[in-house]
């Protein structure tokens, strides 16, 4: 197809493009200070909470081969189940409610992608030097410069990956025995695996993938876009302020013309941006809210004696009607940040509460399927039943069982069942009742344990009790 | 893995999926590549022309091209994954791969997990294997399994299965006849007497005598009557009715019964007799694991079992 000058008017384009370097350069200021300090936060508690001990074991242990997950004083068993639920649920409405108020903060800040993207380029700047250096680095043919470079950059990446790795394993088994195993040569192939693979998405998210993590992979991303509204917080470039841009170039010695914006088209907001977007084209999906912008544009104003704020979180309405602080602030108080925090809050305690009054026995009937009831000497009717007994506290247990339901009914032989801490027990229970009690067929009983030194401490579970016709 | 009824269907299957993958491929190599309508300035639009809500327009940006080649990664590990691995219709895969084997390994693994520990135990005698709490725990678990089903998870058993906690053995509570009657099973045989005894009457007149023997209520007559019958009997039952374990011929003599002590019950004995199995569990089980269980058995109704104490430690 050519138009009549001759010239083609179609063109094929490749639908798949490399990615293009990204060299974010190192900025200073209050919300690089605020992201260092979430780094610091984040990764205190994920390097240092597998070392604390506490009852004689690991405080937060997630051992999967016995199925118990310890989380401080608490034992978590499988039947906890419903509680991972209500904290995913405490999760979500957590992020819906910070970014309906925020926009992207958790990515901006907290996200271990960010986080880790934050440390990888820290070493990266430490061996490579600053985003001039790095680029001219990029650029430039491999020698013995390059390379030693390059590999020592990637070592420590290395290093820290699998120390990352390693700590993550150490929630899954116990980290000491783990760092023993280790210096011994005597790791299991799934605990290496696991190492392994942990290491390697670490160093390849933070250190390859970086931002095409949150442009292309990241579920969040997509749906936080999702809940923003004109209200929302948001890192936003002041057009009105700052247009049109007072670039300066050579041979133009225009000076601060009074028509010209306070943008001098500096591009250092372009050069912190960790993902490489231009942030004065307007809100884009790439943006992270990590506010690198917001910084470096401040360092700028303050340099050509202008305002602050030229970048700055606002929101949508707030540029449009030329809102003041005080009444962007004011709306966050708007129905949708209401209702997630009035359920964020009820979630949480409702959660709270019931971890508070959680009861450490669980119990479960099994009615022995093989016989309907069986007839004793002198016609009194027998059922057997499997207890099983789930002692989820630390602590052994003495337990006993009764009965109650149909008049008569008890236990044989209810002497004392004595329980470990953390173990359950299947102890094989019989039922009697006198003849002429109950009626033929099925009957609703109830068992109930009790601890034999905590008499609060008590379960209960219906089962069925067949007297034969 | 159940194969087609015919070769038709095995190929049918193949060649769909093979078609499947391919096209997969196809479809990654026809539009990794499209044309764009160029702007004045003889550059690529930027945007495809589309327009939604006044101003939200699609760009042109290309995907990043790492993506396209974990796609055919994808398409290269199905393929891989077809030649190794059991998928493509009745093919089998090179590895030989099928869920029995896997299944052998598993037990081949617990075998040698846990084989060490059973063949100690299998060294010792039956009543010191009783007294160990450990493997009275193990013994447990294994009845818990195997044997509940029938006689009970407190081994007492119901009607037509014998009760294991108590003193009163078909076969004998020695602890080797107890191993012995898991491991080749046994076979119950009361032979139909009907016939041999004569009537209605003379069948019922044996069965009050029979629940005399243990004390039950019977009719004095009848029992006059029966007694005398009951000489076609004891060749199992034995003159003093206590029963013979060599042939499984319970003790009529005691309070124990199978079937029940009913009269009517007993009549039915009688009439028609009574045929029951105790399968065998040598070859299931392995002779180690018997052992364990033989001493679990044992212990049900001898005191020297361990104390609820002693189980509670041992119950892991």
């Amino acid at each position: 197809m050519t138009d009549p000058a001759g010239a083609p008017r179609e063109a094929i384009v490749r639908m798949y493009a490399a990615r293009e370097d990204i060299f974010p350069r190192e900025i200073k200021g209050r919300y690089a200070t605020l992201r260092w300090a979430c780094v610091w936060l984040t990764q205190l508690l994920f390097y240092g909470l597998p070392w604390l001990n506490m009852n004689g074991r690991q405080a937060v242990l997630f051992d999967l081969a016995s199925r118990k997950f310890f989380l401080a004083g608490m034992v978590f068993w499988p039947q906890d189940f419903i509680y991972l639920a209500a904290l995913l649920i405490v999760c979500a409405y957590g992020l819906f409610l910070v970014t309906a108020v925020a926009g992207r903060v958790w990515c901006g800040f907290a996200c271990p992608q960010t986080v880790y993207t934050e440390i990888f380029l820290w070493i990266e700047r430490k061996i490579e030097g600053p985003r001039s250096s790095q680029m001219r680095l990029a650029r430039q043919p491999w020698n013995l410069e390059k390379v030693g470079k390059r590999g020592a950059k990637h070592l420590a990446w290395g290093l820290v990956a699998l120390w990352t790795g390693f700590t993550f394993v150490g929630y899954f088994a116990p980290i000491r025995s783990l760092g023993g195993e280790i210096a011994a040569f005597g790791l299991g192939p799934w605990e290496t695996f696991w190492i392994l693979f942990y290491s390697f998405a670490t160093y390849g998210n933070a250190g390859w993938l970086r931002e095409q993590v949150c442009k292309y992979m990241c579920p969040y991303a997509r749906f936080q876009s999702a809940m923003f509204d004109k209200d929302t917080l948001i890192v936003t470039y002041d057009e009105a302020r700052g247009e049109p841009r007072n670039g300066r170039r050579k041979g133009e010695a225009k000076a601060y013309a009074a028509e010209s914006g306070d943008c001098i088209d500096c591009s250092l907001c372009v050069q912190v941006c960790p993902t490489g977007i231009d942030i004065r084209k307007g809100l884009q999906y790439e943006c992270i809210g990590c506010a690198a912008c917001v910084d470096a544009c401040n360092i700028v104003m303050d340099k050509v004696k202008k305002p602050r704020g030229l970048i700055r979180y606002a929101t949508e309405n707030g540029l449009l009607r030329k809102l003041g602080a005080r009444e962007i602030r004011r709306r966050m108080l708007r129905p949708r940040v209401l209702v997630y925090s009035a359920v964020l809050v009820a979630l949480v305690a409702a959660m709270g509460t019931s971890l508070a009054l959680r009861n450490p026995l669980k119990l479960d009937v099994i009615r022995d399927r093989g016989s309907m009831g069986r007839e004793v000497d002198d016609g009194r009717i027998e059922n057997v039943y499997r207890l099983q007994l789930m002692n989820t506290s630390e602590q052994a247990q003495l337990l006993r069982v009764s009965v109650r339901g149909i008049p008569s009914a008890a236990v044989v032989d209810d002497g004392a069942i004595a329980v470990d801490g953390a173990t359950t027990r299947a102890v094989p229970v019989r039922v009697r009742i006198d003849p002429g009690a109950g009626t033929p067929g099925s009957n609703r009983i109830e068992f109930t344990v009790r601890s034999v030194d905590d008499p609060d401490l008590s379960v209960s579970e219906g089962a069925a009790f067949i007297v034969p016709k | 893995m159940a194969d087609f009824f015919n070769d038709f269907w095995h190929y049918y299957v193949a060649v769909i999926t093979i078609l499947s993958i391919a096209g997969c491929g196809i479809l990654l190599w026809s539009q990794s590549k499209f044309k764009v309508r160029l702007d004045a300035d003889g550059k690529p639009q930027q945007t495809t022309g589309h327009v939604w809500d006044e101003d939200l327009t699609e760009l042109n940006t290309p995907m990043p091209r790492w993506w396209i080649v974990m796609f055919w990664l994808s398409i290269l590990f199905a393929a891989a994954y077809l030649v190794l691995y059991p998928g493509l219709g009745a093919f089998r895969g090179t590895l030989g791969w099928n869920q029995v084997g896997e299944y052998q390994d598993e037990l081949q693994q617990a075998k040698a997990e846990y084989g060490p520990l059973f063949e100690q135990y299998k060294k010792l005698d039956l009543k010191a294997v009783a007294a160990d709490p450990q493997a009275h725990a193990i013994g447990e678990r294994l009845f818990l399994t195997y044997c509940s089903q029938c006689h009970g998870s407190d081994a007492r058993g119901s009607k037509g299965f014998p009760n294991l906690a108590d003193s009163d053995w078909l076969h004998g509570g020695a602890p080797d006849a107890i191993k012995t009657s898991i491991m080749n099973g046994r076979t119950g045989m009361m032979p139909p007497m009907g016939a041999a005894l004569g009537s209605d009457k003379d069948v019922e007149s044996v069965a009050h005598y029979v629940r005399s023997l243990s004390g039950l209520s019977a009719d004095p007559i009848k029992v006059a009557f029966g007694k005398p019958k009951f000489a076609t009997c004891v060749a199992c039952h034995g003159a003093d009715s206590k029963g013979n374990t060599m042939l499984g011929a319970p003790n009529l003599a005691d309070k124990t019964w199978l079937y029940g002590g009913s009269v009517e019950t007993v009549m039915e004995t009688i009439r028609k007799g009574r045929t029951n199995t105790m399968p065998a569990f040598g070859d299931f089980l392995g002779e180690e694991k018997v052992h364990v269980l033989a001493a679990y058995v044992w212990s049900l109704s001898n005191p020297t079992a361990p104390t609820d104490a002693t189980k509670a430690t041992a119950a892991k």
